[in-house]
């Protein structure tokens, strides 16, 4: 496994974040580093071990189905960066 | 007059408060006062001094009638990933500059609730990833302690939650918030001579705390002793409805029941925790606890946990995966930083360019990645399963003793500027609070001794999940031998 400059652009298309040339020739060693470091986990023989996704072995309960909003759409809409009556505003999309 | 009402317990501010020795005026306003001489430390990003007064107010009519609730007056600081209603909540990000809440986090409700009053939001690591406070937006903060051999450099609070540790550590506020994902309450505990105790995952409803690991975070509790962070954390807990992975069961009174005595209680050592390199103060630290609560009555048993050395790079693929997920929200569309672009597309990608600090991006990359697809079952699913293992390390302990004693950091506190240019060596540093984290256990970090540069060190009690008592009752034996009395100087020319 390697981590070229390519990979972290594809990475960091993938996470929505732009990087520059400069940002590439910083991220691809230090996650180079991170990832083959982390690579020692494939000494580990899981075979026959389930994951472990949630420690608390709380069963999810069920809430009644009623509509529960609150009307609160100003309080959803104060921190937009732009609104317009009621929406959020974004680039236009569709041509 | 001021320096006594600094560094007060919660118990002997209730009383006082209660016998009129002092009004709730007088003691937030002293905080204040402290808040305002300790600035150069950069521990708050938001101070709310007319809010708080205002409560002070309130507090003090409530005493006049006799009406005093189980925190009443209070002087808190609150970790600036707790949303606040009305109260800008930044997550020490860039991407949440400007986001003022228009709801309040279960936690922080709570704690208001009982009388607590809120002098400030305090600074963290960007979305609390880090070990030393020094990712955030807003700054580095200082730790209020400084080194006898160089007291020159600037010491890091440790981290995430380095903001709070030093408000409580600098006698700015008596009590304050923390979250722990994988040691960020813990270790600044360790590094800054206070108590520091996350609970069982589940304990505490994360509704309202701003999202970085899911599975892993809780909030903590900082005070300046075991009985302290005791009363906090009983005011914390309980089920919310808003979070389903909160608890039914019921919140023991903690305070009451910590001071039982240790006798008989098995207290494990784990063999692992002796990693190479460890400094010989943390080892010495680390025995002579072992014999304190051997004195007070406790057996000392040898435990093992043999895939503790597995638990960190675990830590560092399951975290970044969540956080790489819950950060997807930040998007320039609903709330937070919007950078324009030509597209929808564009837009995304520069606002959380500009957004997102460099360990931030790191994290989020690195979870994007085993998350990706070829990656996931090599990386992700392997680390759950890793974590699977470490969680029936602790089950198997458990059979053996009823608490786990560990250091809780590898070092004291290091300089500001130390360890940063490599991201592994910083990750290390929360060696002995992760495994824990992982396997969802309480943990307590208590203050335990000085080391040669006249830095405080912190003891870990590891407790069974959902038994907090017996941990804080080994924590409280613990205290009561140590009998730590140091403080940084900041606190003492008050």
């Amino acid at each position: 496994m390697s981590i070229d400059k390519s990979t972290v652009s594809k990475i960091a298309n993938l996470a929505r974040i732009k990087v520059t040339e400069e940002d590439l020739d910083y991220y691809a060693p230090q996650l180079q580093n991170i990832l083959s470091w982390a690579e020692q986990l494939q000494e580990v023989d899981t075979t026959g071990v389930e994951p472990l996704a949630n420690v608390s072995e709380i069963t999810l309960s069920l809430r009644p189905d009623v509509v529960n909003d609150g009307n609160i759409q100003q309080d959803i809409l104060a921190n937009a960066p732009e609104t317009v009556e009621g929406f959020f505003v974004v680039t236009k999309i569709v041509e | 007059m001021t320096s006594k009402l600094l560094s007060m317990s919660v118990t002997e501010t209730l009383a006082g408060l209660k016998k009129k020795e002092f009004s709730a005026t007088e003691l937030i306003k002293d905080h204040i006062a402290q808040m305002e001489a300790c600035r150069g430390l950069n521990a708050m990003i938001t101070e709310t001094p007319e809010q708080a007064l205002a409560q002070a107010a309130e507090s003090d009519a409530r005493i006049a009638k006799n009406e005093m609730r189980e925190l009443e007056a209070i002087p808190m600081a609150m970790k600036d990933l707790f949303c606040t209603k009305g109260v800008r909540t930044t997550a020490a990000s860039h991407i949440l500059e400007n986001f003022i809440p228009t709801y309040e986090s279960t936690v922080s409700q709570k704690l208001k609730d009982a009388g607590t009053i809120t002098i400030g939001k305090t600074n963290l690591d960007e979305f609390a990833m880090g070990g030393a406070n020094i990712t955030s937006y807003f700054g580095p903060v200082e730790n209020p302690w400084k080194s006898k051999t160089s007291p020159e450099k600037k010491l890091v609070p440790g981290g995430s939650s380095g903001g709070s540790a030093a408000a409580v550590a600098a006698g700015m506020s008596m009590l304050a918030t923390g979250t722990d994902t994988g040691g960020s309450t813990r270790q600044p505990a360790s590094f800054c001579g206070i108590v520091g105790v996350k609970p069982t995952y589940g304990r505490c409803s994360r509704w309202g705390i701003i999202a970085f690991a899911s599975s892993l975070d809780q909030a903590g509790a900082f005070a300046r002793n075991v009985e302290d962070s005791a009363l906090m954390l009983k005011v914390m807990a309980g089920h919310d409805a808003k979070d389903s992975t909160s608890a039914r069961h019921e919140v023991p009174d903690f305070a009451a029941l910590m001071k039982q005595d240790i006798k008989g209680l098995k207290i494990g050592i784990p063999k692992e925790y002796r990693v190479d390199g460890m400094p010989q103060d943390v080892l010495d630290i680390w025995n002579k606890g072992a014999e304190m609560l051997k004195s007070a009555g406790a057996e000392i048993v040898e435990i093992s946990l043999p895939h503790t050395k597995y638990a960190v790079p675990t830590y560092y693929i399951v975290a970044p995966a969540e956080a790489s997920s819950n950060l997807a929200r930040y998007d320039g569309v609903r709330y937070g930083l919007r950078e324009e672009g030509k597209d929808l597309q564009e837009m995304y990608e520069n606002t959380r360019a500009a957004g997102f600090g460099a360990e931030v991006k790191r994290r989020i990359m690195i979870g994007t990645y085993c998350l990706s697809a070829g990656y996931y079952d090599a990386y992700y699913t392997k680390a759950q399963r890793i974590r699977r293992l470490i969680s029936n390390d602790f089950a198997a302990a458990f059979e053996k003793c009823d608490a786990i004693l560990t250091p809780t950091a590898p070092s004291s506190a290091f300089a500001i500027g130390e360890n940063s240019d490599d991201p592994i060596k910083m990750y290390l540093g929360d060696v002995f609070t992760i495994p824990a984290s992982l396997a969802g256990l309480p943990g307590i970090s208590v203050p335990a001794g000085l080391d040669d540069q006249g830095l405080p060190l912190g003891l870990q009690i590891i407790g069974r999940a959902w038994d907090e008592v017996t941990m804080f009752r080994t924590a409280f034996a613990l205290e009561q031998a140590v009998a730590f009395s140091a403080q940084p100087e900041l606190i003492k020319v008050a």
